[in-house]
């Protein structure tokens, strides 16, 4: 089944083609990569795709519900979930209260009910907090939970986003170079990790990466993009041999620009 | 022509008049802004002492000096050199003290502090100037230079706007073609950038302050001489007039300001002759919310957009 | 999780009647030890406590800035000062508890109307359009001859004295429990709200709006959210206000009194309740008690002039307020 369906997506800033006629199928359950050079236009496919940016062109539907007139927590409550390139965590709040936030959509009580401080407040209140809780402990944040999110180490800050997106209970999730700034080995531990959510949560999983190494371990499809187009898709081996892709990532001059 | 076009030529001078006075005002709050992102509550205060400083500039020539200023073209240039010398002190004592050491503070912290400063100096200048109001002193006759029908051209509405016009025009050029105003530029389009590229940042900003503070006091003996009244609390309210004028053209944007300014001027002259005098200050608030719902960044300013 | 019907009402009304009753017993304590002038400024400042801690869910909570909040406090003070004088004329006890609250509905559909065009703004943008809004109601104020104009409106009662066989409850003290109510009542609202699910949306959209709502906040929503509940406390504000005073002008709502407020806040911490409530009190009785006897040992008006300083002061050297984020529990809890 097709979870999501991207078609001819364009974004244009003023006289600069962004992404250009973007095509994406994501079928239920699969993990895809999106890779390219730097300044190729990944995030800015993420943020079409969520709602951030209106595409100048071209149509997203999400589980067959065009996203064209939903703002982007509408979006998030059809199911996308998302990380941020240059992480946007709630710096000053906790790390419980990040991933709580993003539960928010799923309180069944009112804002009276915790005015009054009515039994179904605390019944919700302590529900959301032990999934928000049992989410840190898969990543091993749960003893920190009660720290300021903004003091984390840079790699927990990356793991972070990726606890605080999936509290949303998406159905598709989008992740925006989660393994940047970490090392080899944390990398090879994070991409374990999301092969192994992506299958407890029955996700699907889009993934940005400019590093290719890293996706072709894990992602059973990859597009790249360069310069906003897509210049070749396929499985990663088909990838790594395609000669537009080498000349993408090796700065070959393709008849000068 | 009839009586209504001949009064309303009238208005229109009274409102283009009373509107270069708002944008030489509106050009301080725009270029602070513009480099500092900040809404400089303390430029109306700037602008009241530079009307006092004219007062008492007056008071000590005859005082000490012994010399009488006799009214006319050159007791304005010189009064005008006063309280441009006087408002540009100020506007840099305040930019050294007070928002200097909370560069790096989050934004809330200078505002408050700004606000705090023209507090400071409205409640200083009626403890020092003494609440009641006082006589500006005559600066130059005012004359009529022309009538058509009832309406006339008078010399004060001739001079306020060659003045506004003069101090306008020589800002735009330094702004374009000066180092100092292309630097004045790079700061303000991305003040990390300019201080890499070797620009010192903490002069130019002090630059911006003394131009917007001079303009004040420019602004300050315009006033003086059109309406000859001066208090510690009159700057509150062309203040904000200023300010709404700033950011109704867009703030940040300089031509803004000053289309910003002569908008205020027409509308607030219109208002009062043609609706209701009572509401005058209601209307120069409801049109800025009117204008900003539409254009949220003012009529010349830029929409930007947050990268993510 | 398994609490007793009675545990589960305690936990609901628990802290709103003990807080009451603390009320109670602190205004016979003030009425018993201090003079008429301290009295008045005791209830000022719970005027300004809800004012204050009303303004910090807009400016500190959800990180919006309103610079036009004695807007709002205005539209409460008239709408209940008018109630009080002019629609029902001698009001028994309970009326004054419905003239607040009617004051604070129109505030909040005051509310309404500005937050909701405002939201497309942001920063300065919205502070300017809140300020002009504040301005606005003032010159509507000034024209209205029903509510005095520029004269204002004098009269305006507390309830009738009681008097339990020799014990007589002053109007002052009455007035103070009717003040106390309201004091609880918003800061217990307010902190629960802010202590919650849906308090957490408010913090969100302060710390990054488009994280928010790509985590499903609906942001827009949020913030007419806040605005509303914010100028409805204020409202209630502004009709302790009126009922402390006992006479409203429209040239008390001016941007200087939304100034005091945005202090409160700033002074006491954005984000922190407690902190407005130490600031309310702590300016209230700084500008009217301290203040006013240094100005009267040395023969001239300073008060206007140390304040603005102490003000620039603060930000230069505690610029996160005395609490900072935290609440005043925080501070004795081990971290």
């Amino acid at each position: 089944m097709n979870i999501l369906e991207a078609k001819n997506v364009t974004m244009q800033f003023g006289g600069l083609k962004a992404v250009d006629n973007f095509n994406l199928t994501l079928i239920q359950g699969e993990l895809a990569g999106l890779i390219g050079p730097n300044g190729a236009g990944k995030t800015t496919v993420f943020n079409c795709l969520t709602g951030v940016y209106k595409p100048t062109h071209g149509t997203v539907h999400l589980s067959g519900v065009d996203t064209e007139p939903l703002k982007p927590f509408q979006i998030s409550h059809l199911g996308i979930s998302r990380t941020f390139q240059n992480i946007r965590l709630f710096k000053d709040l906790t790390v419980l209260e990040n991933v709580l936030i993003a539960s928010n959509q799923h309180a069944k009580h009112t804002m009276l009910d915790s005015i009054a401080r009515l039994p179904r407040h605390f019944r919700e209140e302590a529900r959301l907090r032990d999934k928000a809780m049992e989410l840190l402990r898969i990543f091993n944040l749960e003893g920190k939970s009660s720290i300021e999110s903004g003091g984390l180490p840079y790699g927990e800050q990356r793991k972070l986003e990726i606890i605080r997106a999936l509290a949303t209970d998406p159905k598709v999730l989008f992740l925006d170079e989660p393994a940047a700034g970490m090392n080899h080995k944390e990398t090879e531990g994070l991409m374990d990790t999301i092969a192994k959510i992506r299958k407890d949560f029955g996700l699907t999983v889009l993934l940005i990466e400019h590093d290719m190494k890293l996706v072709m371990g894990i992602c059973e499809r990859i597009l790249v993009l360069d310069h906003g187009v897509t210049i070749a898709q396929g499985n990663p081996d088909s990838i790594r041999k395609d000669p537009k892709v080498i000349a993408a990532y090796l700065g070959v001059d393709e008849g000068g620009h | 022509m009839s009586d209504f076009s001949q009064e309303f030529i009238q208005h229109l001078i009274n409102g283009i008049s009373l509107g270069s006075i708002y944008a030489l005002i509106a050009l301080g709050y725009t270029m602070v802004y513009g480099i500092l992102q900040l809404i400089n509550f303390a430029h109306s205060e700037v602008y009241m002492i530079g009307a006092f400083a004219a007062y008492y500039a007056v008071k000590l020539t005859s005082t000490v000096l012994g010399v009488t200023l006799v009214p006319g073209f050159l007791t304005l240039v010189f009064l005008i050199v006063v309280a441009m010398i006087v408002c540009s002190v100020l506007g840099l004592t305040i930019e050294r003290l007070a928002y200097r050491p909370l560069r790096k503070a989050p934004k809330l912290n200078i505002l408050i502090t700004a606000i705090g400063v023209s507090l400071l100096l409205q409640n200083a200048g009626q403890l020092l100037f003494g609440a009641d109001p006082k006589f500006f002193p005559n600066v130059m006759e005012d004359s009529t230079l022309a009538t058509f029908g009832v309406a006339e051209l008078r010399l004060f509405d001739v001079v306020v706007l060659g003045v506004g016009v003069f101090f306008m025009t020589a800002l735009t050029w330094m702004i374009q073609n000066t180092k100092t105003g292309k630097a004045m530029r790079a700061v303000s389009s991305n003040a990390t950038v300019a201080s890499l590229m070797g620009i010192n940042v903490n002069y130019i900003i002090g630059i911006t302050f003394v131009i917007g503070s001079s303009l004040a006091g420019v602004g300050a003996i315009l006033v003086g001489m059109k309406y000859p009244k001066i208090e510690p609390l009159m700057g509150a309210l062309i203040g904000l007039k200023a300010f709404v004028a700033a950011v109704l053209g867009g703030i940040g944007s300089l031509t803004g300001a000053v289309l910003g300014g002569v908008i205020m001027g027409l509308c607030e002259e219109m208002v009062v002759a043609y609706l209701s005098s009572t509401y005058r200050d209601a209307f120069a608030f409801g049109l800025l919310i009117l204008i900003l719902i539409f254009r949220p960044a003012g009529l010349l300013g830029k929409a930007s957009q947050e990268k993510v | 999780m398994n609490d007793t019907p009675v545990k589960k009402i305690w936990k609901s009304i628990g802290t709103p009647v003990l807080s009451i009753v603390g009320f109670a017993i602190l205004g016979q304590l003030i009425e018993g030890s201090t003079n008429q002038y301290v009295q008045l400024v005791c209830l000022g400042a719970l005027a300004n406590i809800i004012f204050a801690i009303s303004l910090n869910l807009v400016n500190g909570f959800t990180g919006q800035f309103s610079i036009g909040h004695a807007g709002f406090m205005a539209v409460g003070a008239y709408v209940s000062g008018y109630l009080s004088t002019e629609v029902v004329k001698v009001p028994g006890l309970f009326d004054f508890f419905w003239f607040a609250i009617a004051g604070g509905l129109v505030a909040a559909a005051a509310g309404y109307v500005v937050g909701l065009p405002s939201l497309r703004l942001r920063g300065d943008y919205l502070a300017i359009v809140t300020l002009g809004f504040g301005e606005i109601i003032r010159v509507i104020l000034i024209n209205t001859p029903a509510v005095g104009g520029a004269r204002g409106m004098g009269n305006i009662p507390r309830p009738v004295q009681v008097e339990i066989g020799e014990y007589a409850l002053t109007p002052w003290y009455l007035y103070f429990l009717v003040a106390g109510f309201f004091v609880a009542i918003s800061f217990i609202v307010l902190w629960r709200l802010t202590h919650s699910t849906h308090g957490r949306a408010f913090l969100s959209v302060r710390e990054d709006e488009i994280a928010a709502q790509a985590m499903g906040i609906d942001t827009t929503k949020v913030k007419v959210r806040a605005f509303v509940i914010s100028s409805f406390f204020c409202g209630i504000s502004g009709a302790v206000f009126a009922h402390a005073n006992q006479y409203l002008n429209p040239s008390t709502f001016t941007f200087t009194k939304s100034v005091d407020a945005i202090v409160m806040v700033v002074l006491g911490g954005l984000g922190s309740l407690t902190g407005s409530v130490v600031a309310a009190v702590g300016i209230t009785f700084l500008m009217e008690l301290g203040l006013r006897q240094v100005t009267e040992m040395i023969g001239i008006d300073l008060r206007m002039v140390i304040y603005p300083l102490i003000l620039i002061f603060f930000m230069i050297l505690r610029p996160q307020g005395i609490f900072g984020t935290k609440e005043l529990p925080d501070l004795w809890r081990r971290r």
